[in-house]
């Protein structure tokens, strides 16, 4: 066990930790922020997508040592009042159903918006495609990318 | 079904009482006399208890009792908006909660449950709709008369809105707060009747397609809470690497190597796997993940079972005369009027077992009581009363010292009827005397499948000379699926099969003589209720096969189906508005369309699928899917769309890609690789249509689902001539079919 201070949502937090700790127990079990989900544990469906330097991650396959020093940031942090565009494309469109991937989805949209902030459909369909939905909100997933774009 | 637990010393059979508790001869009484005790208590700090559904607070705060799970159906909006509609509540200031579980006030009365408190068959808006707005006219009633005694006028002079009441003569206006703070509920709480409720068009809230779900503002920002995200103080983690099949127990497992692992407490072997106990959850599952098990199956009825090399047996039982068959539905004399067609068709269909893999793995947290004789339950779970009552067997104890606490569902689609994850943490915090968070890995999560059965159909259909169908004989052969979802239903029914025979019917097709019929195959798996239930293969079958008897009759699919509904007006209604919205008679080069009709537990819909075909991969891809949907009242339109959008994904998903395989009796598959689910990209658009009627509401849930295989295939066959006959449609299938 040992303390490891990582930087999650703008603030600083020691965690007492084993180094090969997942960074979603870490910030789910440790921290306490359920929002970022655990589906697959394999990288493989996009329910615990997080943010690392501004870049969509699996955080399910990313240990507590590899982000010493990153900036992690979970949908919790993604707007302190919880208005970033797509937090509110997603409201407008009606999208979550059960609710439970759509942090991930969020997240991994919010990584394509903050350096293509006009993507085509293509574009966003290539980017979303390893977030899997099982309710099938894909279309409405689709219809509040494209509104955060247009009213960001 | 039987929970055994240390070599049966603690031992339960699942009640009948979990099933049907409270059933018998109740009515309304059971939400207007709901509060239990005598004249509620009155004070302007706690907010007043109006009935089992409504309390109302000085500050003006609404509270409705939600009585079904939320697993992204919507009922967390639609059942206190029904309420609240009656009620003339301002539904900004709404808010829901979810019930206990206590089906004596909260179980829902549909026929398909009979009181029972469970969340499934898409019947929540159907079962709830006249209780709850009976309640909530009842509570506006004492308000009404409140306000009456206390400015000395007539309740007829009083009209309310908004939460609040007015009397038009003096102009006098009051909130449902501030009476609620002097308002005595009378002990003899007042009749209220059908007379007492709004007409549709006097609905302010029903049927508004501004008002959105109250659940998705937290479930964007994180905050909507899930039996995963609880915790609570000194609770221990667990996980369980379960038996591989029903039954299975651990003989040999390697304890020594699991316990070497930081952070794992204890590995303790039970009669339904091998539980791994620890400090955190990353320790737990990588126990899990370290367990070499080797199993008894000694008692386990799914050993040795081979889904493919089963396929011999299910068709020979679907072809003999001599076996024994259950009766589903029967008009006339199919086999006397297959037997004088002047042209037979008969065709072979099959589908595999499918898995329900919502995102959420199955999870509960436990906290049972240092007597032993009581428990708090932490979970997401359609039917809190099923856990209740099966943990009190365990506790042996009562159901009511079992206390429930529902969360918002990451996905139900039948998996969470059955309380497993609930049941296996209870009884490891009765071990270890700790609160025990109980997360299953995927690979668990999978290898505990409780999938919707592998079934084989035979159907056959007789024309007479003018091309009329004059025989339908549609014969099932599967596990029976109440037998080990619903063992009560299935006792008291003789041995049917209410889950897996649904859509066995044609309630809605003037055919003079169907015979649908199913004989049961017994191979121990844990098949379960699977959205859209037997609806979902059995109108595969149906509506595919209708295609091939139209195409032998030389009839136009939509032509036989608008024929054979001409007599009832819904099911011919959605047909025509299906045909209409895809223009259906259009021909599309290179592309493929097909239609189908379905009824669901009182809903309508048809559905029509624009295909094209890869023919050197066998991948078929779906351009547009347009689908027309007849639920009676329409509570929220937009949900209703989104339902429908959701059923259309879930519906292409099981048809075109989802299957595992059983050997040796257990599930061969492990993840979303193994078992791959549908993604956005391969996502049609996808056109809905809302058919409006003012019949009571009925459910939307699933649906969407059933049409979606069967027009999927007419696709197929429209645009090559072959037919696919078996789900899912992959693209090896479908090479098959056309070499």
């Amino acid at each position: 066990m040992a303390a490891i201070t990582i930087t999650i949502n703008g603030k600083a937090a020691t965690v007492e930790a084993e180094p090969d700790t997942p960074l979603l127990w870490v910030v789910r079990e440790h921290m306490k922020l359920t929002g970022t989900k655990f589906g697959c544990g394999s990288g493989l469906c996009g329910a615990c997508t997080v943010h690392i330097d501004g870049k969509a991650m699996r955080s399910c396959q990313i240990s507590l040592s590899q982000i010493q020093g990153k900036k992690v940031t979970t949908i919790e942090g993604l707007s302190p009042t919880g208005t970033h565009a797509l937090q509110k494309a997603f409201v407008a469109e009606q999208v979550p159903q059960c609710g439970y991937c759509q942090s991930g989805q969020i997240m991994q949209a919010a990584a394509l918006l903050a350096t293509n902030k006009k993507p085509t459909r293509e574009q966003i369909v290539s980017h979303m495609d390893g977030n899997i939905c099982r309710c099938g909100t894909y279309p409405r997933i689709v219809r509040a990318i494209q509104r955060a774009a247009r009213e960001a | 079904m039987t929970i055994h637990v240390k070599d049966g010393s603690i031992d339960t059979s699942i009640s009948r009482r979990g099933f049907v508790a409270g059933s018998a001869g109740m009515t309304f009484a059971f939400t207007l006399g709901g509060l239990g005790r005598g004249a509620e208590a009155l004070g302007a700090t706690q907010p007043t208890k109006f009935n089992a559904f409504v309390s109302i607070g000085a500050d003006n705060t609404i509270t409705i009792i939600c009585p079904a799970a939320e697993m992204g159906q919507g009922v967390y909006t639609s059942l206190p908006l029904i309420l609240a509609e009656e009620l003339d509540a301002d539904w900004s200031k709404v808010k829901a909660e979810f019930a206990p579980a206590n089906p004596k006030l909260y179980g829902n009365y549909h026929p398909a449950f009979n009181g029972a408190q469970i969340t499934a068959a898409s019947v929540a808006v159907a079962g709830y709709f006249m209780p709850l707005r009976m309640a909530g006219a009842q509570a506006r009633k004492v308000l009404l008369d409140a306000v009456a005694d206390k400015w000395k006028v007539l309740v007829a002079e009083l009209t309310t809105d908004k939460s609040t009441i007015i009397h038009q003569k003096s102009g006098k206006r009051i909130s449902y707060g501030e009476v609620a703070a002097f308002a005595t509920v009378p002990a003899e709480p007042p009749k209220v009747s059908e007379a007492d409720l709004k007409q549709p068009s006097q609905f302010k809230l029903i049927g508004r397609k501004d008002i959105g779900r109250s659940d998705v503002p937290a479930k964007v920002n994180g905050s909507a809470q899930y039996g995963i995200d609880v915790q609570v103080p000194g609770m221990v983690y667990a996980s369980v690497m379960q038996s591989p099949m029903e039954g299975a127990k651990p003989k040999d497992v390697n304890v020594p190597d699991v316990m070497k692992i930081k952070g794992v407490s204890k590995v303790i072997p039970l009669p339904f796997g091998v539980a791994v106990l620890g400090d955190t959850v990353e320790a737990t599952h990588a126990g899990v993940k370290a367990l070499k098990v080797t199993w008894d199956t000694s008692g386990a009825t799914a050993a040795g079972f081979d889904s493919e090399k089963a396929k011999d047996d299910y068709a020979a039982k679907c072809k003999d005369a001599n076996a024994e068959t259950k009766v589903e539905y029967q008009v006339g004399d199919a086999k006397a009027g297959i037997g004088g067609a002047a042209k037979t068709v008969e065709a072979a269909y099959w589908s595999e077992y499918t898995y329900h893999a919502q995102i959420e793995p199955m999870n509960a947290v436990a906290q049972v009581s240092e007597d032993g004789k009581s428990a708090d339950i932490w979970t997401g779970t359609q039917f809190g009363a099923l856990a209740a009552g099966i943990i009190s067997g365990i506790l042996k104890t009562t159901p009511d010292q079992i206390r429930i606490h529902n969360q918002f569902l990451g996905g139900g689609f039948g998996r969470r009827i059955w309380p497993d994850a609930a049941i296996q943490a209870a009884i490891l915090s009765n071990i270890t005397k700790k609160p025990v968070k109980l997360i299953l890995t995927r690979e668990e999560d999978l290898a505990a499948a409780r999938p919707r059965p592998m079934t084989h159909h035979v159907l056959k259909a007789g024309l007479d000379a003018k091309g009329n169908i004059v025989g339908w004989h549609h014969r099932l052969v599967s596990e029976n699926v109440d037998a080990v979802a619903a063992p009560p239903r299935f006792q008291a029914t003789g041995g049917k099969d209410y889950i897996g025979a649904r859509g066995l019917d044609q309630a809605f097709y003037a055919m003079p003589n169907v015979l649908a019929e199913y004989v049961r195959e017994n191979r121990g798996m844990r098949v379960h209720a699977w959205r859209g239930i037997g609806s979902g293969y059995n109108k595969f079958a149906a509506e595919a096969f209708l295609d091939e008897v139209a195409a032998t009759a030389g009839k136009d699919p939509l032509a036989l189906r608008l024929e054979l509904t001409k007599d009832k007006p819904r099911a011919n209604a959605v047909i025509k508005a299906v045909a209409e919205m895809s223009d259906f008679a259009k021909k599309r080069p290179g592309h493929g369309m097909g239609i189908a009709f379905s009824d669901y537990h009182g809903t309508l819909s048809a559905g029509v699928a624009e295909i094209s075909l890869d023919a050197k991969t066998g991948k078929i891809k779906v351009h547009n899917y347009w689908i027309a949907v007849d639920p009676g009242v329409v509570i929220q339109p937009d949900n209703v769309h989104a339902q429908l959008e959701s059923c259309v994904v879930f519906g292409l998903s099981a048809a075109l890609i989802e299957e595992f395989a059983v050997k040796d009796g257990a599930v061969q598959a492990t993840n979303f690789d193994s078992y791959p689910v549908m993604r956005m990209s391969d996502v049609p658009e996808i056109h809905t249509r809302i058919v409006a009627t003012n019949y009571p509401p009925s459910g939307m849930g699933e649906i969407g689902l059933v049409t979606v295989a069967p027009a999927v295939a007419n696709a197929v066959f429209q645009l090559t001539g072959k037919r696919l006959r078996h789900l899912p449609m992959t693209a090896e299938r479908v090479k098959q079919a056309l070499a």
